[in-house]
């Protein structure tokens, strides 16, 4: 037994017990099936009220926006929800005030462009139970839930009142005496990320940055998967080296061109910036951004139609050109 | 002397301490700026990572967000969080950049609340990447408005570690040896941390502003370095580098 040095004070909302995670991964379907659906039945199969929810990708970069729409579209409520990485996808589940629950590594901003003005208001409120971590400590967690492991140790938070207001524990090493924050394992119950391919029973393949989705993927209880497009199994079986999430992880696959809009996808297309100032404008008055909801959420049928509103192909044909930093305006 | 504005030098000061070969981890906005600039002005060799994955980038414009495709243009490797901060964790990261709400006399910083954590009055992001690389690279630089407001004795809430109480705290409480705060770089000066007592001290003062003005803006009692100077201004080659190479667009020095 370690000795615990110190001890957050934060709420654990999950129960880092490895061999609860080993009997519910034994019960997962091994079989190769097809697993396409829509949005819509994959959030109303998988995502149930008061489940632990946490999100892929890097807050407006390669996130699956379709799902976060439809959790909203569909009223989830009483969710946990992992608040890591996140910036755009926090935005859109707090205006659905979806999750009562979050733990907190990074929520609210939006990096270099801001605030959520409504996001902020949410937290603010009292409404919401948290629990402080770091990127890396939740990053941690996940991994820990990964490797099938009940936590896993590192070097940062001690000291601060971050570390105070965590769920985690610092510890002697038996082998140093050094101390070392303990980090619990976290199996979220469902989780979204969206990639670049995928074929129809769950292999993915991502390009650029992973961020924290390799550990996601594996330390999900449920995984829905969005890509821009579907692939063969043949392509998969040709380079498996370019397979970075296993089918077995996932439990729905949706076709979403365009998905992460109006976050950056690498090498397809760049962030709308002006759509995301948007957002952040009209938080600012609760009334607008009720009728700004009602009309880019909860009145369209689902996320083509949300493209539309947003300038359709024309718009992300411009998005292209500025991740590949073509000029559009200079003509020989 | 060409004319410059205050982004431009706090950039310059900053650029100044990253020496070639370094590397250094980075978020958006002004520490970009800054390492961008010291790698085309006289630190060619700068390993520059960003937290969300991307590695040694050739960044072809300033990003606007730290998992954007920019920070792996071109880059060494596409990887992810856990790469990149068990790589600062092993100390292979030389310096990284903070910012904050709040920053105290022992470089701790505040990005969490202000008021009560319970019933925040305001509720700021919180850690992010902040508290691992403030806990685990070498040298922690900030770059921030000299402000008695921001410039508070204690943090209300230590979101990522400075010195937290002052000598030995911080391996006390099990963070790496021989890390910290190393520099604080305002509109006025650039502060660095006494050695003995780990509190800030001012080192340079920019032009036009003397100790007193610093001292003002400090909502606590500032140490002065064995030899306070005025800090060197930008050159004509580095505003250039600046304004042509760096940040043509004008979105973090024309603030």
């Amino acid at each position: 037994m370690f000795e615990v040095v110190a001890e957050g004070t934060g709420p654990l909302f999950m129960d880092p017990d490895a061999d609860k995670a080993r009997e519910f991964f034994r019960t997962k379907t091994r079989a190769m099936v097809n697993k396409v659906m829509t949005v819509s039945e994959a959030v109303g199969k998988f995502v149930h009220d008061g489940d632990y929810l946490a999100i892929g990708g890097f807050g407006a970069n390669r996130i699956p926006t379709a799902v976060c729409h439809e959790i909203v579209r569909q009223r989830k409520k009483n969710l946990a929800f992992a608040g890591h990485t996140s910036t755009h996808d926090f935005q859109i589940l707090a205006a659905g005030e979806v999750f009562n629950r979050c733990d907190i590594a990074y929520i609210i901003g939006l990096e270099a462009r801001g605030l959520s003005p409504n996001a902020r208001r949410y937290m603010e409120s009292g409404k919401v139970e948290s629990c402080e971590w770091t990127n890396y400590g939740m990053a941690c967690r996940l991994k820990a839930a990964a490797a099938g492991v009940s936590f896993m140790p590192a070097r940062n938070m001690m000291g601060t009142d971050t570390f105070k207001h965590s769920a985690a524990k610092v510890v002697k090493c038996p082998f140093t005496g050094e101390n070392y924050v303990l980090y619990p394992a976290l199996w979220p119950d469902v989780s979204a990320i969206h990639v670049h391919e995928a074929d129809i029973y769950g292999n993915c393949r991502i390009k650029g940055i992973s961020v924290a989705d390799l550990e996601l993927a594996r330390a999900s209880k449920r995984l829905i998967i969005t890509t821009e497009r579907l692939i063969p199994n043949d392509e998969i079986r040709s380079d498996p080296t370019s397979t970075l999430i296993p089918y077995y992880l996932v439990d729905a696959v949706c076709e979403v061109p365009f998905g992460s809009y109006p976050g950056n996808m690498p090498y397809e297309y760049f962030s709308d910036e002006e759509h995301l100032r948007l957002w952040l404008n009209v938080e600012k008055d609760p009334e607008e951004f009720k009728k700004f909801l009602d009309k880019y959420i909860y009145r369209t049928r689902d996320f083509n139609q949300y493209l539309e509103l947003c300038g359709g192909l024309e718009r992300i044909n411009e998005l292209r050109a500025i991740e590949h930093l073509i000029d559009l305006e200079e003509r020989g | 002397m060409t004319d410059y504005n205050t982004m431009e030098l706090m950039i310059c000061a900053a650029a100044r301490n990253l020496e070639d070969g370094a590397s250094v981890a980075v978020g958006t906005g002004a520490p970009c700026a800054a390492a961008m600039l010291a790698q085309k002005a006289y630190a060619p060799n700068l390993v520059i990572i960003f937290e969300a994955g991307g590695i040694a980038p050739l960044l072809p414009t300033m990003p606007i967000s730290v998992g954007d495709s920019r920070t792996y243009y071109k880059a060494v490797m596409a990887s992810g969080m856990c790469e990149v901060m068990e790589t600062i964790q092993r100390g292979l990261v030389d310096y990284c950049f903070l910012g904050g709400a709040q920053i105290d006399m022992y470089g701790n910083i505040n990005s969490t609340v202000i008021g009560d954590w319970e019933k925040p009055k305001v509720r700021f992001p919180g850690s992010g990447g902040a508290n691992d690389f403030g806990s685990l690279a070498w040298k922690i630089m900030v770059i921030t408005p000299q402000d008695a407001r921001r410039f508070v004795e204690r943090a209300s809430f230590i979101t990522t570690p400075g010195y937290l109480d002052g000598p030995g705290a911080r391996e006390a409480a099990g963070l790496p040896a021989n890390t910290g705060p190393h520099k604080v770089i305002t509109n006025m000066a650039v502060m660095g941390f006494d050695p003995e007592s780990k509190r800030m001290r001012v080192e340079s003062i920019h032009k036009g502003y003397s100790f007193d003005d610093v001292q003002e803006n400090t909502g606590f009692e500032l140490l002065r370095a064995p030899e306070v100077v005025e800090t060197p201004e930008p050159t004509e080659e580095e505003l250039r580098l600046l304004r042509d190479e760096v940040d043509p667009n004008r979105y973090i020095i024309g603030r």
